[in-house]
């Protein structure tokens, strides 16, 4: 069934085409403005290069850009156990072949976003705010929605078609500019202006530069909206629950403020992140997503309904929003559905997800984590050398695993090794002579350390 | 000489038909022989969960042999059904753990004080997720084997699916055994 919904993209592509259109048009008549005779084809050849070299940066650099400037924390099993599980689970539903990467961004905001330009290489983002404030079946409900951006290729076509919203936006200023400007020149230089300056001319122009981003823009929230209906018809179907869903966005609603976003990427958010919720009236707001409010009874009715199936989300989304199919009357026939199923057994309780978020921002940090038998966790400071710590609850014993110091032989002589354990860990060891403690950050790539007090060598192996 | 080309033609597509025909079959078969395989992993996972939950269980809940020993057995049935590879065997066996594992979640709601430990959460945590992962997998495994058989039934695909002797798949179905057993709890 999945397989079919990446075919269903007909009516999007239109709309990507009547922008594509725009957009030429556009850089044609700025070449037609500069030169009346070739420079309507240099023109919209110029502005398809301008989009082709800016989509590609986008293509290559866009998911890496977005992670990297918000200092997006990478979740492990290890590390937060039960959202490594969520995406999982989704990632088994949606019957995708490579799992997505995991990441915690800090923001008390509640939000998250999907990046996966590439479909090898995909990535679910959320906020801290998220995890602390969500139980269980909420976060499944957030979590399959942006699972749903990933298996709709959402991300590659809301890049593309924003980039082209951006060219757009561009040409129309430097059109705009340029006929101000060329039709003041036209009185010191005869002939220069647009098209020899006929009025007729200049209002089309005019006309054009001022529409054309309107124009754009319209269009380009138009597929946004569907998309996101789309990914949370996806997502109910995908979790079976789709109160889930529904008071997850109720929540997020009351504080989905994030303030790192770009325009590009807002689309991809699960609530739009430039305004905090309640404002659903302003015209910002509701631009990129649905009414929240809207969201939330379609949502609320499929669970009533009992079962869920794209079908029946279509049937109340054209009795809710508007009469106009989201996917091809194929998948929709396609798509038997499933009852809704039962309430999960935490689900109800929101678990002490706070302090899981803050362990893995100390782990992150260096700290190291040891969980006690007794359900005690000690956090170990990076700069701490104990190979050993009692447990302060049960005093039992807890060995720390910590590279050692060994010696080893090669070629007749005998050097010290450092074998290291983690790379994504501070490590420290004490030096033989015990006055000196060396410290190694999880970015130190050296092979040899020496001891700042006794001057021994001491030799760095990595773990594979 | 028009006639051979015409007849030439006729042929080249017919047989480059069939191709695709017996190539499209062949992958929605695939899909549903990794959709299988996505359960059997998430099953024998949990069949290694069960028995680290027990025992950590069984230091708490000393009066609650008689569970334990059901869930021990469903346990055995099901790794039995499952290395038999018969897909209706292992709905049936799948259902009667289903159904023993949340009779032994309800009594741990008595004991809080396993409820605490952390190891405890964790493995629950990890085996509720399991079972969430089977029964996603196996809403998977059944949309991929609705299309093979869908394919093997109609035409023109059923006519290839003949002639190399494709045979419908069974769906996977688990009786909601424990679903109805368990009970609602809303607050």
């Amino acid at each position: 069934m999945w397989e079919l919904i990446e075919k269903n993209k007909r009516k999007s592509l239109l709309i990507l085409f009547l922008m594509f259109v725009l957009m030429t048009a556009l850089s044609g008549a700025i070449g037609y403005s500069i030169e009346p005779n070739y420079g309507l084809y240099w023109g919209a050849a110029f502005g398809i290069l301008l989009w082709a070299v800016q989509s590609l940066v986008a293509y290559f650099l866009g998911d890496d850009i977005v992670l990297h400037f918000n200092m997006a924390v990478v979740v492990t099993p290890e590390s937060s156990p039960q959202l490594y599980n969520i995406v999982e689970e989704m990632k088994i539903a949606a019957g995708l072949d490579v799992m997505p990467e995991i990441y915690i961004v800090q923001s008390p905001g509640l939000n998250a976003f999907a990046t996966g330009i590439r479909k090898n290489k995909t990535a679910i983002c959320v906020t801290s705010g998220l995890v602390e404030n969500l139980n269980r079946d909420e976060l499944q409900g957030v979590i399959a929605h942006e699972m749903s951006h990933i298996l709709n290729r959402d991300v590659l076509f809301m890049t593309f078609a924003g980039v082209m919203l951006g060219t757009i936006t561009m040409l129309s200023n430097a059109l705009l500019k340029g006929t101000i400007f060329a039709n003041s020149d036209r009185r010191s230089r005869r002939k220069r202006g647009i098209g020899g300056g006929h009025p007729a001319v200049i209002l089309i122009l005019l006309l054009l530069a001022i529409f054309a981003p309107i124009l754009a823009r319209i269009f380009y929230f138009t597929i946004s909206k569907k998309r996101e209906y789309l990914a949370d018809a996806t997502a109910a179907r995908l979790t079976r629950y789709p109160i889930g869903l529904a008071s997850a966005l109720q929540k997020i609603a009351k504080k989905s403020s994030v303030s790192f976003v770009s325009k590009i990427t807002a689309p991809m958010f699960i609530v739009n992140p430039h305004f905090a919720g309640g404002d659903e009236d302003s015209i910002f707001s509701a631009s990129t997503h649905p009414p929240i409010y809207k969201r939330i009874a379609i949502l609320t009715q499929l669970q009533h309904g009992g079962t869920v199936s794209l079908g029946n989300y279509q049937k109340i989304y054209e009795k809710e929003v508007e009469h106009s199919p989201l996917l091809s009357n194929a998948v929709l026939k396609a798509d038997t559905g499933e009852k809704v199923r039962l309430q999960s057994e935490s689900g109800n309780k929101v678990p002490e997800q706070t302090k899981a978020v803050e362990d893995i921002i100390l782990a992150n940090a260096g700290f190291k984590i040891l969980t006690c038998e007794c359900g005690l966790k000690i956090k170990l400071p990076p700069s701490s050398v104990a190979a050993k710590v009692k447990c302060p609850r049960c005093k039992r014993e807890l060995s720390v695993e910590n590279g050692k110091l060994d010696t080893a032989s090669s070629g007749g002589e005998t050097e010290l090794v450092f074998k290291r354990m983690s790379l994504t860990a501070w490590e420290s060891f004490p030096c033989q002579c015990g006055n000196f403690t060396f410290q190694l950050s999880p970015l130190f790539r050296g092979t040899y350390v020496i001891c700042k007090r006794c001057g021994t060598k001491v030799k760095i192996e990595y773990p594979e | 000489m028009t006639f051979l080309v015409i007849f030439f033609v006729v042929v080249v597509v017919l047989a480059l038909s069939v191709f695709a025909l017996y190539n499209k079959l062949v992958g929605l078969r695939n899909i549903v022989k990794n959709s299988w395989s996505q359960i059997d992993v998430q099953l024998k996972r949990r069949f290694d969960l069960i028995p680290n939950l027990v025992e950590t269980a069984k230091g708490y809940m000393k009066h609650e042999n008689e569970t334990f020993v059901k869930v021990t057995e469903a346990r055995a049935a099901a790794m039995s059904a499952i290395n038999k590879g018969d897909v209706k065997e292992v709905g049936a066996a799948t259902a009667n753990l289903d159904a023993s594992l949340a009779k032994m979640m309800l009594t741990f709601e008595n004991y809080p004080e396993l409820k605490a430990n952390q190891n405890f959460l964790a493995l629950q945590e990890e085996l509720t997720s399991t079972e969430n992962k089977i029964a996603f997998a196996r809403q998977a495994y059944n949309d991929a084997v609705m299309s093979f058989n869908n394919a093997v039934e109609m035409f023109p695909t059923n006519i290839i699916a003949s002639m190399f002797s494709f045979k419908q798949s069974d769906f996977f179905e688990i009786e909601d055994k424990s679903e109805k057993q368990a009970p609602k709890v809303n607050f």
